[in-house]
């Protein structure tokens, strides 16, 4: 860690009207959950749809896909990273500290939404208040990872990331059962389908299989983007 | 011309014929239209777009194969509902490409450059918005192209209704362009950060959507069936959806559109104010940008 270079993230991702893009979202969430209680569909079941649906498998993938190639996509493409390279610092550091903030800007704008989305509707039923708050959490430390990863692999990092997100995780995964149980949205739900007893969360993939992927994936992740970043190519303008 | 004497060092003034302005609108136009797709950029700048429509053909390519070989009408897509079919992907290469166009001479503050030549701001704005909308034409019209072109050659029955049905298709994919380009290039201008601007854009699009089908949850389970059409207008896909049900005759994919001619002109309506609307907020943004 190092507090320099995490606090210019911070002020990179929340700075002038940044904060904004990644408030619209955790809001909607949180109107959603207060018009369903208000009209009174906040039963079991809708309760861990609403949650699934809009936390676990919109807001998590594209607050982590805005925080994690946010942290440290743009310094890359206008090669303001080499100020930050050029100084001794190990690459490792570099990596971790970025990843740090984007997991504490995940944590922040999805995983407190989505508990205060489960408090107004669900409460404390079941379980599944705490179980989608874990389950995010874990997600977003995973997606932090691979989006960090994509961003300092690939200039098309973003669009990468929303392919993943949006056609492999959303479209495909509810066509193909095996593009669906090889996504990161599959091995948290079941996570959150060990930590609750309410029926309606179901996962395709085994508790041990998903906690060891998840592992996995995260450190290969930060692994490959420490890596990645020993030996960046300087960018030229696009 | 006793003024020009000082500084009329003998150099030769151009005499030769002015190409005009029909022909800046016509080269920025081309430029645009180019580099929505990466021509003329790195190869990696082709990638995406091309990866995006290539995405974009295979469900029509794979429903006229299908349609050939089973002979089932229902086989083939329906042309209107091909664009909102695949709305994610459109809406993906909405976010990438209109950065590109909208984000890239505000970045590298090199706005000013276009404008010490005989550029107007308006035709500025309007070869942009023209040149993505019409990228955006390609990558829904193509694949509905290929949709009628697999019917006819493989004999889909009532050749005259499905020539109409294309028609209409395609002026759908009109609306589409103009309106998700309008929105697409004005949330892309006010974010020239790398990065921010598609995600800004993808956004905008999933918070509308997931906006209206919220509301529009809560609605029918309130059995409110007029709200949970007219709400639809908010979101773009949705917008257009109602414009094409009620004045084109499309067959409906959302779950509500409100009934009646009214909705559909209203949605008519409300798509070219955006358009007006986002042409005003660009010619804005672009006159004094980069002169601070």
């Amino acid at each position: 860690m190092n507090g320099t270079i995490a606090m210019i993230t911070f002020r990179a991702m929340l700075g002038r009207k940044r904060a904004l893009l990644l408030l619209g979202l955790p809001l909607l969430l949180l109107v959603l959950a207060v018009g369903l209680r208000a009209t009174g569909n906040d039963d079991l079941d809708v309760s861990a749809q609403t949650l699934q649906r809009f936390g676990l498998a919109t807001l998590l993938p594209l607050l982590a896909l805005i925080a994690g190639t946010g942290v440290i996509g743009p310094e890359i493409d206008d090669g303001q990273i080499m100020y930050v390279l050029t100084k001794p610092i190990r690459r490792e550091v570099i990596v971790l500290t970025k990843l740090v903030v984007a997991i504490v800007l995940v944590t922040v704008f999805a995983v407190v939404p989505t508990l205060l989305a489960g408090l107004v509707l669900a409460g404390t039923t079941a379980g599944l208040t705490p179980a989608f708050t874990v389950g995010v959490l874990v997600g977003g430390f995973a997606y932090s990872a691979v989006f960090v990863a994509l961003a300092v692999a690939s200039r098309n990092a973003v669009t990468i990331g929303l392919l993943y997100a949006l056609v492999w995780e959303s479209l495909l995964g509810s066509f193909a059962p095996g593009a669906k149980s090889a996504s990161i949205q599959q091995w948290c739900l079941s996570i959150t389908d060990a930590l609750t007893d309410a029926s309606p969360v179901r996962s395709s993939v085994d508790l041990p299989v998903a906690v060891t992927l998840l592992i996995a994936v995260t450190a290969v992740a930060t692994f490959l983007a420490a890596f990645r970043l020993r030996s960046l190519p300087v960018a030229s303008a696009d | 011309m006793s003024t020009s004497t000082i500084h009329d060092i003998g150099y030769r003034h151009y005499g030769g014929r002015r190409n005009g302005r029909a022909y800046v609108l016509r080269s920025l136009y081309t430029h645009n239209l180019r580099a929505a797709y990466g021509l003329g950029r790195p190869a990696r700048a082709k990638i995406m777009p091309f990866l995006l429509g290539a995405i974009m053909l295979l469900p029509a390519a794979g429903s006229v194969a299908a349609f050939a070989f089973t002979k089932e009408p229902d086989a083939l897509i329906d042309y209107s509902a091909y664009a909102n079919l695949m709305q994610v992907i459109v809406a993906i290469f909405l976010a990438t490409q209109a950065p590109v166009l909208a984000s890239r001479e505000l970045r590298f503050h090199v706005v000013p450059l276009y404008f010490s030549r005989p550029v107007g701001h308006l035709d500025f704005v309007l070869a942009k918005l023209g040149a993505l909308a019409t990228a955006m034409f390609a990558l829904m019209a193509v694949p509905v192209t290929v949709l009628y072109a697999g019917g006819l050659v493989s004999k889909a029955p009532d050749p005259g209704r499905q020539l109409l049905d294309y028609l209409g298709g395609l002026a759908g994919c009109v609306l589409f362009a103009a309106l998700l380009s309008a929105v697409g290039l004005v949330v892309a201008a006010w974010t020239p950060r790398r990065g921010f601007g598609v995600a800004a854009v993808i956004a905008v699009y999933m918070l509308s959507t997931g906006f209206v089908a919220v509301v529009q949850g809560i609605a029918e389970a309130r059995t409110n069936f007029t709200l949970s059409g007219w709400i639809g207008l908010l979101s773009p896909f949705n917008l257009v959806e109602i414009a094409q049900v009620r004045l084109l005759g499309a067959e409906p994919t959302v779950p509500s559109v409100p009934s009646g001619v009214t909705p559909g002109l209203v949605a008519l309506a409300l798509i070219a104010a955006v358009v007006a609307g986002s042409i005003a907020v660009l010619y804005r943004r672009f006159r004094k940008a980069g002169l601070s």
